[in-house]
């Protein structure tokens, strides 16, 4: 079982390891914003110097959250899996998470948060992000795409331009589980669309709009 | 040797040099803070803070739990509550903020923690007046509009060279 990452060992990630790579996602998440001022959106990635320049200076307001340390907070003392299916924990972590009004955002990065989450609770994500968003606008999200690894690199996504990101690395963790198109597909079910970008480094990005 | 009167003649407020009043680790505070010059808060405080004009920083050890108004807020500890500066926050390494801000620059450096709406408030920048286009005829019989000037519509009127 990989154990996830401590609090500690997140906020002291060693930013030294920084990546940098283009995306296509993010290209089209950006043209889906059409430059019109004073929009929501929602980060998952948790707050970044680069991320909130870059969503600001278009006239955006950011919501910023750390999905995954709150993924930990809730379920990371002790199996992390496996207290995903504990009834107290889950309803602590509902209690906590993605509490916003219906259609609060004109936008949502969720990046590689889904990747992380049991079956069950995936869903219920999924349906919150459905509510949240605003109808018309999309959601960025990406999956790793190897399925012949145990654990898969996480990053602190933040953005550099619309069309780059920088990587933070945050060490390995093991997916609850991995996508396919079909899959991913049947996940936003209840989306307008969903639209892929495989890249050669083994991630899936996909834009959902609602 | 007491220094005691000599230290209530002193104007100990409305500093001069705007100093900066100090809440120790080990003070706590419940209720409303209010101060009219720069405030550390490394103990704990719990209700609402306002410094205007001034800067508000929360020590490593402070823990705010607290509405906040000030000119520029640095965070190394926790603050839980919403925020709002006229100029600038800045959320250092190993800081901790939950709550919704509303500023006009934020810095959040690389290991700070914060969940919450960020909204930027620019500054409204006037529009620079356009210079006025020199007309021979008046130049000739009228002085020429300051550019820098706020001219109002009479005057640009009466002048009969300011076009807009």
């Amino acid at each position: 079982m990989w154990p996830p990452l401590l609090e500690a060992e997140i906020l002291n990630a060693s930013f030294h390891n920084l990546e940098h790579r283009h995306s296509h996602g993010l290209d089209q998440f950006c043209a889906s914003l059409e430059e019109r001022p004073g929009l929501s959106i929602l980060d998952l990635a948790g707050a970044s110097q680069s991320t909130v320049s870059f969503v600001t200076n278009y006239g955006h307001r950011l919501y910023s959250d750390d999905f995954v340390h709150q993924l930990d907070a809730c379920f990371g003392d002790g199996d992390f899996y496996e207290n995903q299916s504990n009834a107290r924990k889950v309803e602590h972590f509902l209690e906590t998470s993605l509490t916003f009004e219906d259609s609060s955002f004109d936008g949502v990065l969720v990046w590689d948060t889904l990747q992380f989450l049991s079956a069950p609770l995936l869903q219920i994500v999924v349906e919150r992000l459905h509510r949240i968003l605003r109808p018309s606008s999309c959601l960025l999200a990406f999956f790793h795409s190897e399925e012949k690894i145990d654990t898969i690199p996480t990053y602190s996504y933040r953005i550099s331009d619309h069309r780059n990101i920088a990587l933070v690395e945050r060490g390995r963790r093991r997916p609850a589980q991995f996508f396919n198109n079909r899959s991913l597909e049947k996940l936003f079910q209840d989306f307008q669309s969903v639209k892929f970008f495989l890249t050669r480094d083994h991630l899936r990005e996909v834009i959902v709009r609602r | 040797m007491s220094t005691l009167p000599g230290r209530i003649n002193e104007p100990h407020f409305d500093n001069p040099r705007g100093g900066s009043a100090v809440l120790g680790k080990s003070v706590i505070v419940k209720g409303q803070i209010f101060s009219r010059e720069d405030l550390t808060i490394d103990g704990e405080v719990e209700g609402t803070v306002e410094l205007q004009e001034h800067r508000l920083t929360v020590g490593p050890n402070g823990k705010v739990l607290a509405s906040i108004k000030a000119r520029e807020i640095v965070v190394l500890g926790t603050i839980h509550g919403n925020v709002e500066t006229t100029d600038k926050i800045d959320i250092r390494k190993d800081a901790k903020l939950v709550g919704d801000i509303k500023t006009a620059r934020v810095v959040i450096e690389d290991g700070a923690y914060f969940k919450g709406n960020i909204d930027i408030v620019r500054a409204e920048v006037p529009k620079p007046q356009p210079a006025p286009k020199p007309q021979p005829v008046a130049s000739a019989t009228a002085p020429a509009p300051a550019a820098t000037g706020t001219h109002n519509v009479a005057a640009a009127a009466g002048g009969g060279d300011l076009k807009r």
